[in-house]
């Protein structure tokens, strides 16, 4: 039987192991891995500072993830059971994306700590193949099943989170608001997606029905950019209004906006366009006969 | 002609034809429709139509091709047309068929299709001179 050399304290340990039954592997490799825990996980976290992984996270947060992350990824090799692995990559997934850890960060450690405990593996095993191939054997799946729990938890976690986000983003949505008699307003604020766009425009022309307003005023101010079919859906938004009978006007296009409707050919000829929403207030009360005066200077405070 | 009782009712208003159109109408009764308006406004003389799909629900390519046509066929008999009280989910399928950019005059209800006319139809003023009737 060959001895062990280059891990000096793990000589001893496994005097027969190449007689030992192949299910034993497992639980001595985790014997193995827990033993030599500070040493691995040191290499591990040099390894990420290396690859300048999770820089987002100071050395403290980093040292007790990764000693957790390390505890749980040994727990999962002996126990096979990746639920709790599951629930761990959830938690710590809930706790790092609002940091800005990016999905190839993760993925990156857990790869790193694969293969960290593979090398050491090797080196523990090198001066026997047959017993070197059997251990990976055991090894490798049960790493990968790991990788895979951790990804796809994570990518989970965060399609939680997006979720979340848009349907925050549906409740903020569209009021379609009433400020004179016949005169509503619309202020889009957020990105405008196919759904939203959707919504908008039955909220508006529902909005014209029951106020009974001839003049809308859509203020995309807030709007960061539109696509093609969401401008075309602004324009038939404009061409529905029309036809029950009120006209539409759309203030604050930014430049981005102007330049990426110009661009994608989109007809708005018949478009009324003002630069912001007073201009289109404005503009909205000539046209209803409106005439605003001040009474008189306001008093000085 | 078709002697079925109409689904349309066409009423004079002054000087303006109020056509209510109560219920979807096939092929067949839009082309009725469209020839019964047509002959009338000729009879009463009328400057303005108004036509009300208020009651309408769904509004096929058809019939917004007929509204479209009527409108052409009025002009060329001297009337203006307004079409009122298309519902938020007409003017959206209309838009969607492609006929949300025909030219024809909408209005929100009767009330501001009537208002509309009013400012639209120049008064005849040989007529008016005598008593406001033609």
């Amino acid at each position: 039987m060959n001895t062990e050399t280059t891990l000096s304290d793990a000589a001893g340990d496994f005097p027969t192991l190449d007689r030992q039954d192949e299910e034993q592997l497992l639980p001595q490799l985790v014997a193995h891995l827990r033993e030599h825990r500070t040493r691995l996980r040191q290499e591990w976290a040099g390894r990420i500072g290396d690859t300048r992984l999770l820089h987002a996270m100071t050395p403290q947060e980093m040292a007790a993830e990764t000693t957790s992350v390390y505890d749980n990824y040994v727990e999962v090799l002996e126990t096979g059971s990746v639920e709790a692995l599951q629930r761990y990559a959830r938690d710590l997934s809930e706790r790092i994306i609002p940091r800005g850890v990016e999905t190839h960060e993760v993925v990156g450690i857990v790869l790193l700590l694969r293969d960290v405990l593979a090398r050491s593996l090797f080196e523990k095993y090198q001066r026997d193949f047959g017993l070197l191939n059997r251990v990976l054997d055991a090894y490798e799946p049960a790493a990968n099943r790991i990788a895979n729990t951790v990804a796809v938890s994570f990518v989970e976690e965060r399609e939680r989170v997006i979720r979340q986000q848009q349907d925050a983003i549906r409740e903020l949505s569209t009021p379609v608001l009433p400020v004179r008699e016949r005169l509503l307003i619309l202020p889009i604020i957020g990105v405008l997606d196919r759904e939203r766009a959707r919504q908008l425009t039955e909220q508006l022309l529902t909005g014209i029905r029951t106020h009974r307003a001839k003049v809308v005023v859509i203020d995309i101010t807030g709007a960061p950019a539109v696509d093609a079919t969401v401008a075309n859906h602004l324009v038939q938004t404009v061409d529905a209004s029309r036809l029950m009978g009120a006209s539409v006007i759309i203030t604050g296009l930014s430049p981005e906006i102007a330049q990426t409707l110009v661009t994608l050919g989109v007809d708005l000829s018949k478009m009324n366009t003002i630069g912001d929403l007073q201009g289109g207030l404005e503009e909205a009360e000539r046209l209803l006969g409106y005439t605003v005066t001040r009474q008189e200077a306001p008093a000085p405070r | 002609m078709n002697q079925d009782p109409a689904l349309v009712s066409i009423m004079r208003q002054g000087p303006y034809l109020i056509a209510s159109i109560h219920t979807a109408l096939d092929d067949s009764q839009m082309v009725r429709f469209q020839h019964d308006l047509v002959d009338k406004i000729g009879r009463h003389r009328s400057r303005g139509v108004i036509i009300d799909v208020a009651a309408l629900d769904v509004l096929d390519s058809f019939g917004s091709k007929t509204l479209r046509n009527i409108a052409e066929m009025a002009r060329l008999r001297g009337a203006q047309t307004v079409v009122v009280g298309i519902q938020p989910d007409v003017a959206l399928a209309m838009v969607l068929l492609g006929m949300g950019t025909v030219q024809v005059e909408t209005a929100l209800d009767l009330e501001e299709g009537l208002a509309y006319l009013d400012d639209a139809v120049a008064p005849r003023a040989a007529v008016d001179a005598r008593d406001g009737r033609p």
